[in-house]
């Protein structure tokens, strides 16, 4: 997998994890065009694309977009059910994940979709075994968490 | 699991994340961005010294704004600073940070690899994870270099977590994809190789992405895991669903690593050892089975997994391409699914398919879904589908059923979707072409695909048509006759208006003992589309009309009356008024025998690869075109695939310049650039490089101390060169410049042309070397060239009389401004031959200045852009002794000197 993008109906983008080396000037113009090609398909169209040399599969969860672009070689049936499987980390994660979600705790979703691809890949494919490890890593955080008291005010600003 | 209130929870980010999302406009959000920026600089630059928790949540506020699409141009360190915290959460966004906004800055990549080193080296795998996790989103060549000894040994060492060797094989994936120059192989090969053998599925899962990068690489040296993988596969496809437990997904038994060992073997041939192969053979087997049964589940999920099992193994199948029963077994399925209700099923079909329509087995199996692929074209609702459908349609063309597929392509083109209407141009042209047995249908679709799609025509396919018409002499006079009637319509495309003028003025006198097609009919037809047509289609015409006045005598005066008229003659354009003048002039001083010369039929055309299918392959990038005959190794047009090569061969032959010293060297070693080219000393043209791959020719003419070179590469294979660049080294006092780089890819049989210029500064001895590199068959190529530019290149000849000749040699007559030699013939002693060289030395020959008329005198000037040098000389042959005696005098001493080297080793 090349990369992959979560945007929402009105087009903003949530979440990109990009798995190949590009500038930043090229990462903002991929996704204008991804996203506006994307966008204007209607429903019950087919989930794959071509585009450039890549294909590309998307699939809408409620008001979120998930896209991904894979190689030629890559097979596009899997990769409609990696995005699946991402949906349900996150469901079972956050429990009954809607976008705000996403949006006001985006590092978690790094954090849980590190756990399930890397560099592209699958790494872990068992739901139990990826939320295992977030909530380690949870665990890690509440009982360091406890060093800091009732925190202070200054948070608003 | 509780919702996100963790002790974590980063009040102050929720609340600027609020205060984003209630920005009523983009102004507002770029204030309030602008304020938060400005409040975290104060604190990252302020005295008090922030806490963990501060900085943490002030490096995660810069994130979010740099998702926003803002740039960020601070909090780097802190964010490095947070890599070496020991709370994890603080860590954690440190490396989030650095994931996304890594930037090549030194200083600070020294400091995260040495967070990252500490991290791995900590033993506690939750943290090995982050920094593994690291290396593989950031992927840079300084990590590669930093880390690639590391990760096989933590991958493939005893203690290591299972967690940890799953990011370890991964993030190894990664530096392999990013500098695959830098991962070593070594023992630990075998060692990874047997992780397939791991109790631990998403060991198993993760690993068998590794291995298939890397034997990509270096096939060899895995593949002793074609025996794992199969033997793990076929544990898979027959075990209950629930034995795998968590792997199971949807009751489909590990679907992800099922699709990757798959993917695995098709890295390989199939396997020869008969019990794994048959082992191999079950397992397909199982797979296309249990696509039979019914559904365990209602669920898409269910199915989508299934079905990507299923594809996987049938790309399998069309790897191997060996097992008939299998091939025809997935051609079945595959068209069951072309009618299935799901959408993108019938994508997958469509594509899948057209690699079996490629297959000797299942061709004719393909060919039976005919019907529904067409009915396809017309009522699929989306277009990718129909786009599928139509590369269906092309990959199972033959001459079986080439009109009718031609005709429903041609129907279809009327309501294409504009995005897919010059594909469809390209593919109906190259298939009306390849499978004419009747010229004239050819000649009716291509006329057919001007009318209809007009627009989409490229110079390609119409250049193609003329070129087929001129040589086939049966299909000219219907060529003549239908484009005629064509242009008849009241509005007919421009394109119709090229070949029509061009095949009018070739064969209209097929068609003029009709009169209703005479001569000057034929004329009025085209002048009056002439003045509706863009230049380059008028200056075409005017070719056209000259023509005709050589075919028909009886219309001079009228055309001459044409060409005479303000409009052509004072046209504003220069080239529509040069051919006006030009062809008026022609047609008045030309006697009828020097007309006809001048102004006959055009010769046919070499024949060599389709421009067309070039350019399709381009447009599709020929991974994804399945080639109609080299691919397909039909049981019956196996002869298609022999003319295939042979158009190849006769290409290359073609261009083949005169004189060629074949010279071959093995592939994928430096070719040194040998020593100067004598070959080229007195000629400007040919061919200066040649082996099984590549064969370089050039052509060259200078004027005065400038210099062009054109310089064809031809690509003598049926593969493409891949990555292909050129690059000139000079010396200073030779300029060389290429005025244009060469597309990176040149296609089988094709030559591309590349143009150089040079300007000679002062007198030289260096060439200039040509570098040339590419990939041919995942080997680079490299190849280094001396181009023959040599000082005597930049000669003017210079006539002068006997008087002048003796008072210049005078004057020349310094010690060091002469140069003799006198040396013995190499070649026999022709006194012609001799004279050819030293006109093509450049010098000019002046007779009857040396009283023995056997002797040669010459004289020139060099020109270089510091000094012009005046230069004499003299050669006098004794053929009774072999020997010839050479004398030059300039004005400096190291051109005499040079160019006597030059010019004595010609004879």
């Amino acid at each position: 997998m090349q990369f992959m993008l979560l945007f929402s109906r009105q087009g903003k983008l949530r979440l990109q994890k990009w798995y190949v080396p590009l500038s930043d000037k090229e990462k903002k113009k991929i996704t204008r065009e991804l996203v506006q090609t994307v966008l204007a398909r209607k429903p019950k169209m087919c989930s794959f694309l071509e585009w450039r040399d890549l294909k590309i599969v998307y699939k809408r969860y409620a008001s979120l977009y998930f896209c991904c672009a894979i190689e030629d070689q890559d097979n596009e049936l899997i990769t409609l059910e990696i995005i699946h499987r991402y949906v349900e980390l996150l469901d079972k994660y956050f429990g009954s994940v809607c976008e705000l979600d996403i949006i006001f705790n985006f590092e978690k979703a790094y954090f849980i979709l590190d756990e399930f691809l890397l560099g592209g890949e699958a790494q872990e494919t068992s739901k139990k075994n990826v939320l295992k490890a977030i909530e380690q890593a949870d665990l890690l955080q509440e009982s360091q968490s406890e060093d800091w008291g009732s925190l202070p005010n200054e948070e608003i600003l | 699991m509780p919702a996100v209130s963790k002790g974590d929870g980063m009040r102050g980010l929720a609340v600027f994340i609020s205060d984003i999302r209630n920005c009523k406009s983009k102004e507002a959000e770029v204030k309030r961005i602008n304020k938060e920026l400005a409040n975290i600089r104060s604190k990252f630059k302020g005295d008090k010294a922030l806490d963990g928790y501060s900085k943490k949540k002030y490096v995660c506020k810069l994130l979010f704004i740099f998702l926003l699409g803002h740039d960020i141009d601070f909090g780097h360190m802190e964010a490095v600073n947070l890599l070496s915290s020991n709370k994890y959460t603080e860590k954690q966004i440190g490396y989030l940070f650095i994931s996304v906004l890594v930037n090549s800055n030194s200083d600070l990549i020294r400091l995260i690899n040495n967070a990252i080193r500490n991290d791995l080296a900590s033993r506690n795998p939750t943290f090995m994870n982050l920094a593994l996790h690291c290396i593989a989103n950031v992927g840079s060549r300084e990590m590669a270099e930093a880390f690639v000894s590391d990760i096989p040994r933590i991958l493939v060492a005893g203690e290591t977590m299972d967690s940890v060797k799953q990011s370890a094989a991964l993030c190894l994936l990664r530096l392999n994809r990013t500098s695959p120059d830098l991962v070593p192989m070594g023992e630990w090969t075998a060692r990874v190789v047997h992780l397939l053998n791991d109790q631990h599925l998403g060991v198993v899962t993760a690993a068998t992405s590794l291995i298939t990068t890397l034997a990509q690489k270096s096939p060899e040296d895995f593949k002793t895991s074609v025996v794992l993988a199969v033997a793990r596969l076929s544990r898979i496809v027959t075990s209950a669903a629930i034995d795998l437990q968590d792997y199971t997904y949807y009751f489909v038994a590990a679907p992800w690593l099922s699709v990757k060992l798959l993917r695995l073997l098709q890295c390989y041939p199939p396997p020869e050892d008969a019990a794994l192969r048959s082992r191999l053979t079950e397992c397909l087997e199982t797979i296309l089975n249990k696509v039979q049964e019914p559904p365990k589940s209602k669920k898409v999920q269910h199915s989508n997994a299934k079905n990507a099992v299923l594809f996987e193994a049938i790309a399998l199948i069309i790897h191997h391409d060996s097992e008939p029963n299998l091939l025809v077994r997935a051609c079945n399925q595959l068209g069951q699914f072309l009618q299935h209700r799901e959408t993108n099923l019938r994508y997958l079909a469509l594509e899948s398919m057209c690699l079996l329509a490629s297959s000797e087995f299942s061709h004719e199996a393909v060919k039976t879904h005919i019907e529904t692929v067409i009915n396809a074209l017309k009522t699929e609702r989306d277009v990718s589908v129909r786009q599928r459908a139509v590369d269906l349609l092309y990959a199972m063309c033959d001459r079986s059923n080439s009109k009718q597929i031609v005709a429903e392509m041609l129907s279809y083109l009327e309501t294409a979707d504009y995005s897919i209407r010059e594909e469809i141009v390209l593919k109906v042209a190259i298939l009306a072409e390849k499978y004419a047995v009747d010229y004239t249908w050819y000649v009716d679709t291509i006329l057919n695909l001007i009318r209809i799609a007009g627009d989409y025509v490229s110079e390609e396919v119409w250049y193609r048509v003329i070129q087929i018409v001129i040589n086939r002499d049966d299909v000219q006079g219907y060529a003549a006759k239908t484009v005629f009637e064509a242009l008849q319509a009241p509005a007919c495309h421009e394109n119709l208006v090229k070949v029509g003028g061009y095949i009018l003025g070739e064969f209209g006198n097929l068609i003029a003992g009709d009169p209703r097609s005479s001569p000057l009919v034929q004329f009025n037809l085209l002048h009056s589309k002439f003045h509706l047509c863009s230049v380059p289609t008028r200056a075409l015409l005017l070719s056209a009309y000259i023509k005709f006045i050589n075919l028909f005598p009886e219309v001079k005066g009228t055309i001459q009356d044409v060409l005479r008229s303000d409009s052509q003659l004072r046209n504003a354009d220069v080239e529509l008024q040069q051919r006006a003048v030009e062809y008026l002039r022609l047609s008045c001083i030309a006697s009828t025998d020097i007309l006809a010369t001048v102004l006959e039929e055009m010769p046919p055309f070499p024949e060599r690869e389709s421009s067309i299918l070039a350019k399709l392959k381009k447009k599709k990038g020929s991974s994804k075109l399945p080639d109609l005959d080299d691919v397909r190794r039909s049981v019956n047009g196996s002869t298609d695939h022999a003319e295939n090569t042979e158009a190849t061969e006769t290409s290359v032959s073609n261009t083949v310049l005169a004189f060629s010293l074949y010279r071959t060297e093995p592939t994928g070693i430096i070719t040194l650039p040998c020593d100067d080219d004598f070959r080229f000393v007195c000629k400007n043209n040919g061919v200066i490089y040649e082996n099984q791959l590549l064969q370089i020719g050039l052509k060259s003419e200078y004027r005065q101390n400038l210099g062009r070179m054109y310089v064809f590469y031809g690509n003598k294979t049926s593969t493409q060169f891949l990555s292909f660049s050129s690059a000139v080294t000079s010396s200073d006092i030779l300029k060389t410049h290429i005025l244009q780089t060469v597309d990176p890819m040149i296609e089988g049989g094709a030559q591309v042309q590349q143009i150089l210029n040079i300007e000679c500064l002062s007198d030289f001895s260096d060439a200039p070397v040509l570098s040339i590199q590419f990939r041919y068959g995942g080997t680079l190529q490299n190849i280094a060239v001396k181009l023959p530019v040599m000082l005597n290149k930049f000669f003017q000849p210079t006539e002068m009389t006997s008087q002048d000749f003796f008072q210049r040699w005078k004057q020349l007559g310094a010690p060091r401004q002469e140069v003799q030699k006198i040396f013995k013939a190499q070649h026999q002693m022709d006194s012609d031959v001799a004279k050819a060289k030293l006109l093509g030395f450049g010098v000019a020959l002046l007779d009857g200045v040396d009283p023995n008329p056997a002797n040669f005198v010459g004289a020139g000037i060099v020109h270089s852009k510091t000094t012009q040098v005046g230069c004499l000389l003299r050669l006098e042959p004794n053929t009774q002794a072999q020997m010839y005696r050479l004398t030059l005098r300039t004005s400096k001493d190291s051109v005499s000197q040079r160019l006597c080297e030059l010019l004595s080793d010609q004879f």
